[in-house]
């Protein structure tokens, strides 16, 4: 039996590119199929009726037909446009921040349905929450735990010894990307790289592998403990995607 | 190895030259090379002359930045168009659309993309700097600027860069105005975004 040409899926739409005349060339990501490059015709012109519903970071109803190079954007329904990206130059930096280390972890032909709810989620956030940093922080917590990448926060990553964060008051504790999380005091001696941690943003991390965000979103960080959670979280995607991202380096500029 | 290896060394330069153009292939840039092969070499020669006039006579406007071959460019320079009004656009093919609707009589200012943080473009790699200190220069003239209609793309990073923009001027007593959005003419209301819709509910116009 011949497989059906065309096909729905929702989608996320990453990133795009100008084509030929008109077109653009979008990556996006599905549940089910991973990231994709879809083409869509025609979108450059104000009179198609796809323009406005394949915007980037749009959350779309497509229907794709199958194509030899790219599948083709047959019809595109939006289903959440997030119309406060657009206007907040800050919000919609940290969308393009999380968006590429999305699109940097997402992988093709695969299952990214857990990906999917948690971009879905972030752009939801990044629009409404009153600290989009911290909805930043959290995204790049839960983007490590689901592609198996979660740091060790409550035993020493070398010698597995617990980690106390009471004992640890009057000191700060070390956090090593190398080693894979929090050390103890003899193995932070030993640390090829290292970001000092005060308790309370060794807690912020933790919180952030247990709680939902709408439970942390309430809480006032002072900026001391967002400096060092963003340090500690940005060390680890550096070791982990041995680069760093592009819109990283606009977010001091631009939030 | 290289495809084109097996072609005489002028050919495939010619080819790896094309290719090297947006849009255009290794099947295309190969069709152009042999179409000029067997063309006229008067239409050939035409060809190199463009490409070498279009890098060794164009330059930027020093006022506006669009691409011209005479600085400060024709439309700074024409005394009937109002200098106190500037539009400010992505690209120079924008002067050109705006120019084709001949209603347009101020000014221009080219700002050569837009804010874009995944693609490395930030609001230093534009000439937005350069639009504050025009502002700034005009205002001991005769014209100080009135007006700034911002005319960047109504998609996200145009949108975006029109907001860094007003954010950039809020102290300044300039006057900012954005294009209006909403629906295009022989658009289709039943196709329109959410967003389409309701930028064009909110710009609608009283008829009586």
């Amino acid at each position: 039996m011949s497989r059906s040409r065309l096909y729905n899926t929702q989608a996320i739409i990453l990133r795009r590119v100008d084509m030929g005349e008109a077109d653009r060339l979008l990556t996006i990501l599905t549940p089910a199929r991973g990231k994709m490059k879809v083409m869509a015709k025609g979108v450059r012109k104000l009179t198609s009726r796809k323009t406005g519903h394949v915007e980037l970071f749009t959350r779309v109803q497509f229907v794709l037909a199958q194509g030899h190079t790219f599948d083709v954007a047959s019809q595109a329904d939006t289903i959440e446009p997030y119309v406060q990206l657009r206007e907040d130059v800050q919000r919609a930096t940290l969308a393009h921040y999380v968006c590429e280390l999305a699109d940097a972890f997402a992988q093709e032909e695969t299952d990214e349905s857990e990906l999917y709810e948690l971009l879905a989620n972030a752009l939801q956030w990044l629009c409404s929450a009153s600290d989009p940093q911290l909805a930043v922080r959290y995204v790049e917590m839960r983007l490590l735990t689901l592609t198996g990448y979660r740091p060790q926060l409550y035993r020493c990553a070398k010698t597995s010894v617990p980690i106390d964060v009471d004992a640890a008051v009057s000191k700060s504790i070390i956090f090593s990307a190398y080693a894979g999380g929090v050390l103890s005091p003899d193995a932070a001696k030993f640390a090829r790289d290292g970001v000092a941690l005060m308790p309370q943003t060794l807690n912020l991390l933790r919180a952030m592998l247990s709680q939902p965000f709408e439970a942390l979103s309430a809480l006032h960080i002072p900026a001391d403990v967002h400096f060092q959670a963003e340090r500690a979280l940005r060390s680890v995607l550096a070791f982990v995607l041995e680069r760093k991202l592009r819109s990283a380096q606009f977010l001091k500029q631009l939030t | 190895m290289n495809k084109t290896s097996s072609l005489p060394p002028s050919v495939a330069r010619l080819i790896d030259a094309f290719a090297q153009l947006p849009g255009i292939g290794p099947k295309s840039a190969s069709r152009l090379a042999y179409h000029l092969l067997r063309a006229p070499l008067e239409h050939s020669m035409m060809l190199a002359d463009a490409l070498r006039d279009l890098k060794a006579r164009t330059k930027l406007c020093s006022r506006c930045y669009n691409i011209t071959e005479s600085d400060p460019c024709e439309i700074c320079m024409d005394e009937k168009r109002d200098q106190s009004l500037i539009c400010v656009v992505e690209e120079p093919l924008d002067v050109s659309a705006i120019e084709r609707v001949r209603s347009f009589n101020g000014v221009f200012h080219v700002l050569h993309g837009v804010i874009s943080p995944m693609n490395g473009l930030g609001p230093d790699d534009l000439k937005i700097n350069e639009l504050i200190a025009r502002i700034a220069k005009q205002a001991t003239s005769d014209e100080p600027v009135r007006e700034i209609i911002l005319a960047t793309n109504p998609t996200l990073e145009g949108e975006n860069t029109a907001a860094f923009i007003q954010r950039k001027l809020a102290a300044s007593k300039v006057s900012v105005s954005r294009l209006a959005r909403g629906l295009p003419v022989g658009g289709d209301l039943e196709y329109a975004d959410e967003v389409t819709l309701s930028r064009a509910l909110e710009g609608r116009q009283q008829l009586r």
